[in-house]
């Protein structure tokens, strides 16, 4: 189709105004979002992600892994897709006595498909970050931790330390620098568990992603 | 005068009960969006600088296409481009045959429908689903979105409780929200596990980067860009931005305009295919930019403006005339105040979408909730201008909007020419005034459509001059 590719280049060429003014929409006279203390940041994004219906536990350092199990256990989960290979990973995989049976996403999603489909519980990731704005984690899918990770079972938890969260995404962008590092083939703003207003606007949960979204802050 | 368009009208007023709910639903839409915004004087700020943006990025249209279209392939993302829906269609099929898949996962997409991807697969034996729940209860109705951001904003839950049951039997009739979401959830799960091919739209691409952003509610759009082998995205050219930092304030504005949140579920931002190290994702990314009479809008300095929407619906859900007569009425894919400037400029003036701009009161809400600040009662006013306009003649004026002076009649425009004449003529001005007063009780009470609904105009005893000079106002 380079026919096409040129003729609606020209065509878009030909129409161009060269008097017309520049159209200036720089930074400068942005308003300047709120900037929140560390501590108003972090009650900001447990309070929007709850809003959403996300279960948010503000955990430690030293607590993560006990609220892991007790969230583990009060769903009786048979069953924990989480990555060996990740800092997190491996320390739960340390103590995996304490967890349902660990699954390592260790092959293509060709070669386990119906058994990611059907037969796993939940999912643990690590976060790249958050968003105290709009109540939101930042995922960076990679080999140890693929997209369908976040998205396929039904449950799935999220990993994320407090002090990678931002007040808000043009911020984190510009921290993170993400124009220029390179981002991974898929970026994941997730806000909430999968939901739906289609049907007469009233709001309901888990509809195609996962029904669950659980987020342990350290 | 009886046109598709003035019929579908008179239709869509008898049906009181879907009238009574889509004014329920648009008006759920327009507190909700109020809730998200008020106090917010930062609000009329973030409008501005995302009206620039598009602003900028419609007018420098070719150079950022060119550069998208390199980074995007750079990163492994092949690019077609497609003049007309017919060609943007062949891709698709070209596609799927490649890769002998038989049926198609659809995100929600309003590109896809300007295409009829539907329909011209489905004659080549290929079906497609529709993966977003109210695209899908759409789809099951044989029917197309009404809304585009709630395409089944016409259907109430009873009416989607019959359908699903009629389509599958198995599931026992319910009229519980959540178990039909749970019921599509579970219809539609084999389906993506299956599917050789995901379909779904793109609400921005950012040339800086080469990537193509998706916002959505529901996982159905990260579903048909992630688990099948080959994600196609379809997206008219006049997505494109220039950095990624124009991003998150459009972001921002696009989902709280068009319902209130501060942000959807998902935020699907697609760089590349699956690269060597990566377990998931699909193999093959393909995008297929969309002309379809775009370029051809973006050689207007006034029209090019319509090209700057990022399709919230904030003007369909605060427009009079919608609420009245639903999103059917319009017959086409894009409908209210945004479609009624849109699609005739594509259609051409000449084709029944013509009559759109009329579909108005020009009671300007439309400009007041653009988040990025269209003038669309200047455009409507533009093509009502357009389409009744006197073509010129030399050779080289093509007209910018097809279908131009199409709408023109001859003694329409001889009456116009009088009174225009009398206008700049006082002394038969003042006769004519006076002759009217004087005649206001013999003046006939049916003048056509016009009394269908409303009575005949009766002129004041006296003229506005008279009446003055009895003031002793008379320096005028």
């Amino acid at each position: 189709m380079n026919d096409a590719r040129k003729a609606i280049l020209d065509r878009l060429r030909l129409s161009q105004y060269p008097d017309s003014t520049p159209v200036k929409c720089d930074d400068q006279n942005d308003p300047v979002d709120p900037v929140l203390w560390p501590d108003e940041r972090i009650d900001c994004f447990i309070n929007r992600m709850r809003a959403v219906r996300t279960e948010v536990h503000d955990a430690s350092h030293d607590s993560w892994l006990d609220i892991l199990h007790g969230v583990c256990q009060a769903r009786s989960l048979n069953n924990l897709l989480v990555s060996p290979h990740t800092r997190r990973g491996a320390m739960i995989y340390a103590a995996a006595r304490r967890f349902p049976a660990l699954k390592n996403y260790s092959q293509s999603i060709e070669d386990w498909k119906s058994e990611l489909f059907t037969a796993v519980d939940a999912a643990v990731t690590s976060a790249y970050g958050g968003i105290a704005e709009t109540g939101t984690v930042i995922l960076w899918p990679d080999a140890r931790e693929p997209r369908t990770l976040s998205l396929v079972p039904p449950i799935h938890i999220v990993l994320l330390e407090k002090n990678r969260i931002y007040n808000n995404l043009a911020e984190a962008m510009r921290i993170q620098n993400w124009a220029m590092i390179g981002m991974p083939s898929n970026v994941i703003l997730l806000s909430g568990p999968s939901k739906s207003a289609d049907i007469e606007q009233t709001m309901t949960y888990g509809v195609h992603g996962p029904k669950e979204l659980i987020v342990i802050l350290m | 005068m009886t046109t598709d368009f003035r019929s579908n009208v008179a239709q869509a007023l008898k049906q009181d009960a879907v009238q009574t709910h889509f004014r329920t639903v648009v008006d759920r839409l327009r507190a909700h969006r109020q809730a998200a915004l008020a106090g917010d004087a930062a609000f009329e700020q973030l409008r501005n600088r995302c009206a620039a943006i598009r602003a900028d990025a419609i007018r420098r249209l070719p150079q950022l296409l060119e550069q998208f279209e390199s980074k995007a392939q750079r990163n492994g993302i092949q690019v077609h481009w497609a003049e007309t829906t017919l060609q943007a269609n062949r891709i698709v099929l070209d596609i799927m045959q490649r890769h002998r898949a038989t049926f198609l996962v659809k995100g929600k997409s309003m590109v896809s429908e300007e295409m009829g991807v539907n329909a011209f697969l489905q004659s080549h034996g290929i079906d497609c689903l529709e993966t977003d729940l109210g695209e899908f209860i759409v789809q099951l109705a044989g029917e197309k979105p009404a809304h585009i951001i709630v395409p089944a904003i016409h259907k109430n839950r009873r009416e989607i409780a019959h359908l699903m049951h009629g389509h599958f039997s198995e599931l026992p009739y319910s009229e519980d929200i959540e178990t039909l979401a749970q019921s599509a959830r579970h219809f539609m799960r084999d389906k993506f596990h299956a599917a050789s091919v995901g379909l779904t739209g793109v609400n921005f691409m950012v040339a800086e980067t080469g990537t193509l952003c998706l916002v959505e509610n529901e996982g159905n759009g990260r579903m048909c860009s992630t688990v099948p082998p080959v994600h196609i995205a379809v997206t008219g050219i006049e997505k494109v931005i220039a950095r990624l930092d124009d991003l998150p304030p459009l972001l921002n504005l696009l989902t709280r305009s068009a319902t209130g949140q501060p942000i959807t579920a998902y935020v699907n931002m697609i760089n590349s295919p699956r690269r060597p190290d990566d377990k998931d994702g699909p193999d093959e990314v393909h995008l297929i930019l969309l002309d379809n009479g775009r370029s051809r809008i973006a050689g207007d300095p006034e029209l090019l403006k319509t090209l700057h929407c990022i399709r919230c619906g904030a003007c369909i859900n605060h427009c009079p005339v919608y609420r009245q007569i639903g999103g059917h009425a319009y017959g086409t894919v894009i409908p209210g105040p945004i479609g009624a400037i849109l699609e005739p400029q594509k259609q051409g003036l000449d084709a029944a979408t013509g009559e759109l701009p009329q579909a108005s009161t020009l009671c300007g809400a439309c400009a007041e909730v653009c988040p990025v600040r269209i003038p669309i009662p200047a455009i409507i006013n533009r093509l009502r201008w357009e389409s009744v306009r006197k073509n010129q003649q030399s050779q080289n004026s093509r007209p910018v909007v097809p279908g131009a002076g199409s709408r023109r009649r001859p003694l329409e425009a001889a009456i116009w020419k009088i009174w225009a004449w009398c206008c700049s003529h006082p002394g038969i001005y003042n006769r004519l005034t006076k002759l009217a007063t004087r005649l206001r009780n013999r003046l006939p009470a049916g003048m056509g459509a016009w009394t269908v609904a409303r009575k005949a105009p009766k002129p004041a005893r006296s003229t506005l001059h008279e009446s003055l000079r009895t003031m002793d106002i008379d320096h005028e």
